[in-house]
């Protein structure tokens, strides 16, 4: 890296004035001539036969163009699934509908306002059946979800990853040999990791414009996978990939929501073809919350074995996820994402089995984390309860369990997995020493003599993200239906334009994550270029070359790995330019503050300069093509596996069950960091969804698959206001497997907080008997834990 | 979040505005509309025409009527929460005011509103029984004043007839030896959003025993509610904490308490009393 390196420098967000300007350009923002609109007819019912479908009323209304239903699309099939395990969705449904909001018919009109009036003027007539909603109930198979499915069950992960029925059994009975030992405790609970909702500030949205005439589309949409979804959309209408462009432009958070090709994305592509004129719908915070994919949703009970002074014999976990009704892109995947890191980062023998059963409710997908939040949270509470009953200071029993440092590079997890660095040992003792742990403790103390119930709580994660490795589409991970071969690859194009400036091409997808300063600083670094002579194109397929798109904290492992790679190309050619214009040698040439020099020499020559020659090949040294720029794909070979120890405070009014955090120190390691306020900031979002998942989130359904918190009045969501000032810090162990030595920390935060205040606020009530409550610790439930364990 | 269309007039004075009302019997009145408008936009609500108050001059002042406090329609929660008026002489309505929603509600929605909209976890209605508030209704037909107690009549239902306008609320003043106090619990916890369940009480104390106390509880019932025998076990008590604990305990009698997302039969009963006896405690300790 160059002397001026600006990597691991405070920078501000470029894309910032925009965003908090108003300037901001989201999909909904697109205005282009004679747009007309969507609404669609969606299902009341969890489960009902669809007995007829009357559009005539809608039809006769002024300003409704069409109205669509199923037969009108089930020409292009359904929605595919990576995994392609379960029922997969159909466009529009007029059959046996699975779930609210499931979509039945689609009205276009003039405006919105008219498209809604229609949608309201379909008449549907509906028989209603039971539904499935329970998750043991759905595991019974007693009644099914399809019935054309021979059971609820889609499919059973289990860890260690690879083994077969013998070797599970073989694990599972040398930690059962354990439990009959004097030495030795059982912890067992079951917990529920409840269903959460999604909610990025902008809604999905999606506008299709089909050039009539030109055979093309061009595609906006609020998607983490523009790529995707022009796969996608050129799989739907039999279109070649250059005949359409999909732009993601400003994406107001995604979580994982909008990792998705949805159905919506493809019906008003569909209308925007029928109809010759562009097509838009917005969706509403109602149909987001019935008809946008939905996170979490497990129980399982967790068991830990170990011996009275803190040595771990094995950990199980045996549970239930919920799938919903249909399979998306990654849907039955996501528990697979458990497995990896089923075992945190200790060295126990680990036995886990999750079955994923299918329900009458909105599909799960990947939300912020997908899987490994949950597994955190089943590890990291018994391991807690654990620590409680032999009565050993908690971040004793984790540091006494640890994979050691030493282990590092070719350290294995118990849940068989490779992983590329790691040195948690540091990571915690930085932790305690922040946080003042055994202050923290006496100041707890103190508060407790006083009467107040005052907890502290810990937990430590290792997380796996970065996907990669690129091996993941030879385990069935590929999106090959949406022409997405590449999957698991990073790519970027770095170009210098003839007047010495820059712009780097990528194919990710970011919803918040700051590319647009990232990206410019690793080609500034590489260039010696300033940030501002950098533009950055991403989200836009017409030109970016291809990539998977922004989810599972990969960006910038994988991503801004070909982004420095592409931009070590064309530092290489600029190098040989430079070297030819300053008469000097190839070797001596540095890049800093605006160009090249030679080292140990004043002499110098701008961009501009460079630039300028690179487009004048007469000029260039002799055999050399003109141009300067570069492309580069990276491959990863695993993915990387940041970790981290957070620690929370908090009390609670047990008269009202009413808990407030007082404390959240976080102190994470995502290995080289690029942008110290990026990072803080991702950490500061992902604290505090797992913060909303711990005290405040709950998708709740009711018995006949009704979602009672479908709006933001009834689904409470953390604010600035229920949250202390984060205290962050950071370990630094960089990874092996990229060149920035980057891991991701997207979702690290979130990983790691919602055991935090569990463990802390069980803490807090220790003395009053409890053991264990079920997020959300909303105080209804907090007081009826009490009264439960007083009683 | 379409709402079904409708016409909008936003008349410059009272008489033009309820005119507009009578002539059109499906109109609703818009203030704030930190309600209104999300009904409408669920379609919950669907009215031909509204009739905006907000131009209306003379609606937006807190004023000193000697023996009362006015507090005109178009006041907001804000206004209300940083009135010295209010704080002297209903400090119950001041708090519930300042822990109304978040600050964008708090800057457009209004006191009058929320009494009107009559939400059954709202804050300030119970505040609004707590001081025996007057409510002055204005109709082409004259005006009327409504007792608090007589005002909420049902979930989102108050005594207004269509037609009417609240133009102000009224609240007595108070002299020495009467303090009043609010506290709930929020629906995220603390004191943020609706009530789980919230009291407001106002009490006098004289020669060292309880002379006078009204005690109002939200988030419970189907609408804001007196607690009469919360007051009636008070007034003669010595006001002790032993007192107020035994009052507190009759914070349900008499109403149907009914279970919602946030609290189960039970919780809501034990939080109407815990907070019945925090906010007399506070009320007596204001009083003095
Ligand atoms: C995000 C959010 C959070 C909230 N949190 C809380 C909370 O924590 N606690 C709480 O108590 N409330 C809360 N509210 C509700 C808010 O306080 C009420 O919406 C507000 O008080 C109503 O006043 P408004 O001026 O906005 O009324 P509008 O919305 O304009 O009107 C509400 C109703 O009253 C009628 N109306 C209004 N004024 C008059 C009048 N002068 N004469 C006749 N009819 C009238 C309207 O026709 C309508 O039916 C919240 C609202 C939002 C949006």
């Amino acid at each position: 890296m160059s002397s001026t390196s600006v990597l691991g420098g405070v920078v501000r967000r470029r894309e910032d004035p925009a965003l908090i300007q108003g300037g901001g350009r989201y999909t909904d923002d697109v205005k282009l001539a004679g747009t007309a609109h969507v609404a669609f007819v969606r299902s009341p019912f969890a489960h009902a036969d669809v007995l007829s479908v009357d559009t005539s009323a809608a039809e006769a209304m002024d300003g409704v163009l069409a109205v669509y239903t199923a037969a009108d699309v089930e020409h292009l099939g359904s929605l595919v699934a990576q995994v392609p395990v379960g029922a997969l969705r159909p466009l529009l449904n007029n059959g046996t509908v699975k779930h609210v909001g499931e979509a039945v018919a689609m009205v276009v009109a003039e405006d919105p306002y008219v498209a809604r009036d229609a949608a309201d003027a379909v008449d549907v007539d509906y028989d209603a059946l039971a539904a499935v909603v329970d998750l043991k109930h759905s595991l019974s198979d007693e009644m099914l979800v399809h019935e054309d499915m021979e059971s609820n069950t889609l499919i059973s992960w289990t860890g260690p990853f690879g083994a077969d029925a013998d070797a599970l059994a073989a694990v599972k009975a040398g930690i059962d040999e354990q439990k009959s030992r004097d030495d030795v405790v059982v912890v067992s609970q079951e917990m529920i990791n409840q269903r959460l909702i999604p909610v990025p500030i902008e809604p999905r949205s999606v506008m299709a414009d089909y050039q009539v005439g030109y055979g093309r589309f061009d595609v906006y949409s609020s998607t983490q996978i523009p790529s995707a979804l022009a796969g996608a959309i050129g799989k739907y209408f039999g279109m070649a990939l250059n005949q359409v462009t999909v732009k993601a432009m400003e994406v107001g958070g995604g979580f994982g929501c909008k990792l998705n090709v949805y159905n919506d994305e493809v019906l008003v592509a569909f209308a925007s073809k029928q109809l010759g004129c562009p097509v838009k719908w917005t969706e509403t915070r109602r149909e987001a919350a019935n008809s946008t994919i939905q996170g979490r949703g497990w129980i399982a009970t967790a068991t830990m074995t170990g011996t009275t002074d803190g040595e771990i014999l094995g950990f199980e976990l045996d549970g239930i996820a919920d799938m919903g009704a249909y399979s998306q892109n990654f849907t039955v995947a996501i528990p697979f994402l458990g497995v990896f890191v089923g075992s945190g980062q200790y060295s126990f023998p680990t036995h886990w089995k999750m079955d994923c059963v299918t329900t009458h409710t909105m599909t799960t997908d990947a939300y912020r984390g997908a899987g490994r939040p949950e597994a955190a949270y089943y590890l990291e509470r018994v391991l807690d309860m654990y620590a409680r009953k032999i009565g050993v200071d908690p971040a004793e029993v984790r540091r006494k369990n640890y994979i050691s440092a030493s282990e590092f590079p070719g350290a294995v997890s118990p849940m068989g997995f490779p992983m590329d660095t790691g040195d948690y040992e540091t990571n915690l003792d930085a932790a305690l020493e922040s946080a003042g742990w055994s202050g923290l403790l006496a100041e707890r103390d103190a508060a407790r003599a006083e009467g107040r119930h005052v907890g502290v709580g810990i937990a430590t994660y290792v997380e796996v993200c970065g996907f990669g490795p690129s091996g993941l589409v030879d385990l069935g991970f590929s999106w090959a239906e949406y022409q997405m071969p590449s999957a698991f690859n990073g790519s970027s194009l770095v170009r210098v334009h003839p007047d010495g400036s820059a712009t780097v091409s990528i194919g990710t997808g970011p919803s918040g994550q700051g590319h647009q300063t990232t990206w410019a600083q690793i080609v500034g670094d590489g260039l010696g270029m300033d940030v501002d002579r950098i533009r950055v194109i991403h989200g836009d397929t017409e030109e970016a070359p291809p990539s998977i798109g922004t989810f599972g904290s990969r960006s910038a492992a994988v991503d801004g790995s070909a982004c420095y790679e592409a931009t070590q190309k064309v530092q290489a050619k600029a190098a040989r330019i430079a070297a030819h214009l300053l008469e000097a040698s190839e070797d001596d040439i540095e890049f800093a503050d605006g160009g090249a020099h030679v080292a140990g020499t004043d002499s110098s020559v701008g961009w501009d300069e460079i630039a300028k020659a690179a487009y004048q090949p007469h000029v260039l040294p002799e055999g050399m093509e003109g141009g300067l720029e570069a492309h580069a794909i990276f491959s990863p070979g695993n993915a990387t596996w940041p970790f981290g120890t957070h620690i929370a405070m908090v009390e609670v009014d047990a008269d009202t069950g009413d808990v407030r955090l007082l404390r959240y120190i976080g102190m994470d390691d995502c290995g080289n960091v690029i942008s110290p306020m990026i990072v803080d900031g991702q950490i500061h979002g992902g604290i505090a969804q797992g913060v909303g998942q711990a005290m405040f989130e709950d998708a709740v359904y009711d018995m006949d698959g009704n979602l009672l918190s479908a709006s933001l009045v009834d689904y409470i969501l953390p604010t600035a206001v229920d949250l202390p000032s984060f205290e962050l810090g950071r370990t630094v162990t960089p990874t092996d497997i990229n060149p920035l030595g980057v891991k991701g920390i997207g979702e690290a935060g979130t990983i790691g907080a919602a055991q935090t205040v569990v463990n802390a606020v069980v803490d807090a009530l220790e003395s009053l008997g409890v053991t264990h409550i079920d997020m959300p610790l909303r105080p209804q439930r907090v007081w009826q834990a009490i009264q439960d364990a007083q009683a | 979040m379409y709402p079904r269309q409708f016409d909008y007039v936003a008349p410059s004075s009272l008489d033009e505005a309820l005119a507009a009302l009578d002539a059109n019997p499906g109109a609703k009145v818009l203030a704030g509309g930190m309600s209104l408008l999300p009904m409408m936009k669920m379609r919950l609500l669907s009215p031909d025409m509204v009739v905006d108050i907000g131009r209306i001059g003379g609606l937006g002042d807190i004023t000193d009527n000697g023996d009362s406090i006015s507090i005109g329609a178009l006041v907001t929660h804000s206004e209300v929460a940083a009135s010295g008026l209010v704080q002297d002489h209903g400090a119950a309505l001041a708090t519930a005011a300042s822990w109304t929603g978040d600050r964008q509600v708090r800057n457009r929605g209004t006191c009058c509103g929320s009494m009107v909209h009559a939400d059954v976890a709202a804050d300030q209605p119970v505040a609004a029984l707590a001081l025996g508030a007057t409510m002055v209704a204005a109709s082409s037909g004259g005006t009327r004043e409504i007792a608090a107690a007589d005002f909420f009549v049902d979930t989102l239902m108050s005594a207004l007839e269509p037609g009417e306008i609240l133009t102000e609320m009224r609240i007595p003043k108070v002299g020495a030896g009467t303090g009043s106090a609010y506290d709930k619990l929020g629906r995220r916890g603390g004191h943020t959003d609706y009530a789980v369940a919230g009291v407001a009480a106002s009490v006098t104390r004289s020669n060292g025993s309880v002379s006078a106390a009204t005690v109002a509880v939200t988030g419970v019932g189907s609408r804001p509610v007196l607690a009469a025998g919360v007051a009636d076990a008070l007034v003669g008590s010595d006001g002790s904490d032993a007192a107020v604990e035994a009052a507190a305990a009759h914070a349900t009698a008499g109403i149907d308490v009914l279970e919602d997302l946030y609290g189960s039969v039970a919780y809501k009963t034990h939080l109407a009393q815990v907070f019945t006896a925090r906010a007399v405690k506070a009320a007596l300790a204001a009083a003095g």
